[in-house]
C-alpha cells in the first residue's frame, strides 16, 4: 500500500492535451474518486497512474519511489478495466490466477489464494465458469478478485460499475467500498456519475477540460465549490443559479437580481469578498441548492416571487420549479407534506449561509478558501 | 415467416404472401441445386458403384461385361499393395511439410505485420498475391524457376546444376516449396483476422499482472487466434492432401514424378483407363479427408463451446 503523488503532470495526443499541470498527492489507504464528464482526461490520468500510459511531462511518484517512466508491469498496481478485460478464453478461477502465475508461483500458493479471495468476494459458485457464462455482477467480483490477489501497491478503478443497471450499482458502491477498506488498499476509482463519486469517495477530485478543478471530502466539494462548473456538476437536482448585480449603498454591498430588481443583502465576509475584487453595477452568479431555499407564504427579507409550474413528487420530498420573473427557474426542495398547487403564486425565502457567489466571467467562486 | 404468421389480423392474405415468396425462394435455389446434384451427387454415386467393378470408360458399356461386379476385390487389392501405402505416407509426409511451413511462416508474418509500419499496405498485397494465382499456372512458373539449365533458382542460391523437377529423391521438396510460397499468404491472412479481433485491453490487462512477452504471448494471443488458425489448419490439410495441379506443373506425371497418391489416381483413371480400380481409391482417399476434416472439426466445436 502506498500514496501516489501526481507533480505538473501534462499528457498531450499530437495537438490534443488530455490532462493539463495537474498536482495531485493521493494519500496512504485513500479512496479516491476522479469526477468528470467524458474527455475531461481523467481515465487518462488513470493510465498514466498505472503505467500503460506515459506523460509527457512531469513526474510520478509511487510510493516515494519515481516511476515516471516505469512500464505497468514494473510498478505492481492493479487495474480494473471499463469493461473488466477477463480473459475470455480462461475460466474464472484461472483469471484471478493469471498475476500470480506471471510471477512463476507454484500451484499450491495460488490455489490457496485465489480460494482466499474467492471466499472474501463470495464467487466459489463460478470459480469453473468463463467470462461469457458469468453475470455483470459475477464479472465484476472476478475482475476485482484478479486485481486483489497480488496484494497491489494500488488499485486503480475505471468506471468499473459503469454497465451495471441502476439497482445492481448501488449495491456495489457499498461492496466496493467495504473490500477497500478490508483490504487497505489506495485505490482510485474514476466515473463520470457524481452520485457513485459522493457515495464512495474519500475525497473527489473534479477535472474539466484536462484540468483539475477541485480537491475535496465530498460535502465540501458539494457545499463549497470552488468554480462554477463544479457547482453545475455536483449534486441533483443541480444547484440554481441567479444573475445578480452589484449594489453598493453608502457603506454596505447588496445584490439586485436581473429578473425583477430584487434585492437581497448578504453577510458581511460575501460583502467583503465582493467589496475587494467588483465595482458596483458588476455581474456576479448567485449560486443555492434547492434544499437551502424555503417556500414562505409570507414576505420575509430576502425572498423572492414566483410561480409554480412542475411539482415532481419523490416520496420523501417533493421537488418544486418556481418560475422567476423574467424567465429564469428555481428549483426548490420542500418537504412532502408542503402544500404545492401548479399555478399558484409562492414567495421562496434562501438561507444565506448557504449562498455561494460567483464571478460571472471566469467562474470562479468568490468566497472559496482551500481548506486543506 | 414465422413472425408474419403469428402477427396480424388479416391472416389468410399474409399467409398467401408467405407461400409465394417461399415458392420463389425455392425457384431461385433451383438451378443451383440441380446443377450441384448433376456435377456433384451423380459422379459420386455412380463411382462409388464403379468402385465395386471392374470397368474401363474406354469401352463401351456392355452390361453384365463392363463393368462387371466384382464385391470389394478393388479395395482388397488397393489395400494389400505396399505401394499404395508408400504413397500415402509420402503424401502425409508432404501435408506435414507444407502445411506445417504455411501455418508457420503465415503466422509469424501476420506478428510481423501487425506492428504498424510504412509501407504495411503494399507489403501485405504483394505477400497475398501467390494465393491468387491459379495453382497449375504457379507450377508451371516454378518449373521455369527451378530449372537445373537457366533457373533462377540455382543460380541465386549458387547451387549449380541441381534438377529439382526430375531427381526423385529432392522434387518432393520442389512442389513442398511452391505450395508453400503459394499459400502461406491464406494463413497469414487468417491469423491477421484473428490477431486483430483480440481486444487491446486484454494485453493492457496482462500487462498489469506484469506478464513477459513471452507470457503474453503464449497465455492469450495463441489461445485467441487458435480457432482461426484451425479453420485455416483444416482448409490447408485438405487441400494439401488432394494437391495435384502443383505436381503436373512442376515435375509432370511421368516416371520422375514424386509417389503422391493424387498422381497415382490420375495414371490409374485417366492414363490407364482402369475407372474401377480408380474410383475406388478416389473413394479410400474420399474416407480419409473426411475422417481427417471431421477430428479437426470436432475440436473447433469443442474450443467453440467452452468459451
Amino acid at each position: 500500500m502506498a500514496d501516489i503523488k501526481l507533480k505538473d503532470i501534462y499528457k498531450r495526443f499530437n495537438d490534443f492535451t488530455a490532462v493539463s499541470n495537474l498536482n495531485l498527492e493521493i494519500r496512504d489507504k485513500e479512496f479516491l474518486v476522479l469526477l468528470g464528464p467524458s474527455g475531461c482526461g481523467k481515465t487518462t490520468t488513470l493510465r498514466m497512474i498505472s503505467g500503460l500510459e506515459l506523460p509527457s511531462e512531469g513526474q510520478i511518484i509511487l510510493d516515494g519511489e519515481d516511476v515516471t517512466k516505469k512500464r505497468a508491469s514494473q510498478r505492481d498496481i492493479a487495474f480494473m478495466f471499463q469493461l473488466f478485460a477477463l480473459y475470455p478464453h480462461l475460466t474464472a478461477y484461472q483469471n484471478i490466477a493469471f498475476p500470480l502465475k506471471t510471477q512463476g508461483e507454484n500451484k499450491s500458493f495460488i490455489d490457496e489464494e485465489v480460494k482466499r479471495i474467492a471466499n472474501l468476494l463470495q464467487i466459489e459458485h463460478v470459480l469453473k465458469r468463463k467470462p461469457k457464462q458469468l453475470s455483470g455482477g459475477d464479472m465484476q467480483r472476478v475482475a476485482l478478485g484478479r486485481c486483489l490477489i497480488r496484494k497491489p501497491k494500488a488499485l486503480l478503478l475505471d468506471e468499473p460499475i459503469g454497465t451495471l443497471d441502476a439497482k445492481f450499482r448501488e449495491e456495489m458502491w457499498s461492496e466496493l467500498k467495504k473490500l477497500h477498506v478490508d483490504s487497505g488498499s489506495t485505490s482510485v476509482y474514476v466515473t463520470h456519475d457524481q452520485m457513485e463519486a459522493m457515495s464512495m469517495g474519500d475525497r473527489i477530485a473534479v477535472m474539466d477540460k484536462a484540468v483539475l478543478q477541485q480537491v475535496g471530502e465530498p460535502f465540501e466539494v458539494y457545499s463549497n465549490p470552488r468554480n462554477l462548473f463544479v457547482a453545475k456538476f455536483i449534486g441533483s437536482p443541480g444547484m440554481n443559479f441567479l444573475d445578480m448585480q452589484v449594489v453598493s449603498d453608502g457603506g454596505s454591498i447588496s445584490l439586485n437580481f436581473t429578473g425583477d430588481g430584487t434585492r437581497i443583502f448578504i453577510s458581511e465576509s460575501l460583502q467583503d469578498g465582493i467589496k475587494r475584487r467588483y465595482k458596483e453595477g458588476r455581474k456576479l452568479v448567485l449560486g443555492i441548492r434547492p434544499e437551502d431555499l424555503t417556500l414562505e407564504p409570507s414576505d420575509a427579507v430576502n425572498s423572492f416571487h414566483g410561480r409554480i409550474y412542475v411539482v415532481e413528487n419523490m416520496g420523501n420530498h417533493k421537488i418544486v420549479d418556481i418560475e422567476l420573473a423574467g424567465g429564469t427557474t428555481l428549483r426548490v426542495r420542500v418537504p412532502p407534506k408542503v402544500k404545492t398547487e401548479i399555478g399558484d403564486n409562492v414567495a421562496i425565502t434562501f438561507n444565506m449561509e448557504m449562498v455561494r457567489l460567483f464571478d460571472s466571467e471566469d467562474g470562479e467562486s468568490i468566497v472559496y478558501q482551500e481548506h486543506s | 415467416m414465422k413472425k408474419n404468421r403469428k402477427s396480424g389480423s388479416g391472416k389468410p392474405p399474409r399467409l398467401a404472401n408467405s407461400m409465394k415468396e417461399t415458392n420463389f425462394v425455392r425457384i431461385c435455389i433451383l438451378p443451383t441445386i440441380i446443377l450441384l446434384i448433376l456435377i456433384n451427387i451423380v459422379p459420386l454415386l455412380s463411382s462409388l458403384r464403379y468402385s465395386f467393378t471392374e470397368y474401363t470408360a474406354r469401352k463401351l458399356t456392355v452390361p453384365g461385361e463392363n463393368p462387371l461386379f466384382i464385391g470389394n476385390e478393388n479395395y482388397i487389392n488397393l489395400l494389400t499393395d505396399p505401394s499404395v501405402w508408400e504413397r500415402f505416407t509420402t503424401t502425409a509426409r508432404y501435408v506435414i511439410l507444407s502445411v506445417g511451413g504455411e501455418m508457420i511462416l503465415g503466422f509469424s508474418f501476420a506478428l510481423l505485420l501487425q506492428t504498424k509500419f510504412k509501407g504495411r499496405g503494399i507489403i501485405q498485397t504483394l505477400l497475398v498475391l501467390p494465393m491468387t494465382m491459379s495453382p497449375v499456372i504457379v507450377g508451371l512458373m516454378w518449373k521455369l524457376f527451378l530449372d537445373p539449365n537457366w533457373g533462377m533458382f540455382n543460380y541465386l542460391l549458387g547451387l549449380g546444376r541441381v534438377d529439382w523437377a526430375q531427381d526423385p529423391n529432392i522434387n518432393l521438396y520442389a512442389i513442398v516449396m511452391a505450395d508453400i510460397w503459394m499459400w502461406t499468404p491464406f494463413v497469414m491472412l487468417l491469423s491477421l483476422a484473428g490477431l486483430s479481433a483480440v481486444p487491446q485491453s486484454l494485453y493492457e490487462a496482462a500487462e498489469v499482472d506484469r506478464a513477459s512477452g513471452w507470457f503474453k504471448f503464449t497465455r492469450i494471443t495463441l489461445p485467441m487466434v487458435s480457432p482461426l488458425l484451425m479453420i485455416a489448419l483444416i482448409f490447408r490439410v485438405m487441400e494439401a492432401f488432394k494437391v495435384f495441379d502443383l505436381p503436373m506443373g512442376i515435375t509432370g506425371t511421368g516416371a520422375a514424378a514424386p509417389p503422391l497418391i493424387s498422381i497415382k489416381l490420375y495414371k490409374d483413371t485417366f492414363l490407364t483407363w482402369k475407372t474401377g480400380y480408380g474410383s475406388a481409391l478416389g473413394y479410400i482417399v474420399l474416407l480419409i479427408v473426411v475422417a481427417i476434416t471431421s477430428i479437426f472439426v470436432k475440436y473447433l466445436n469443442k474450443a467453440k463451446q467452452e468459451d
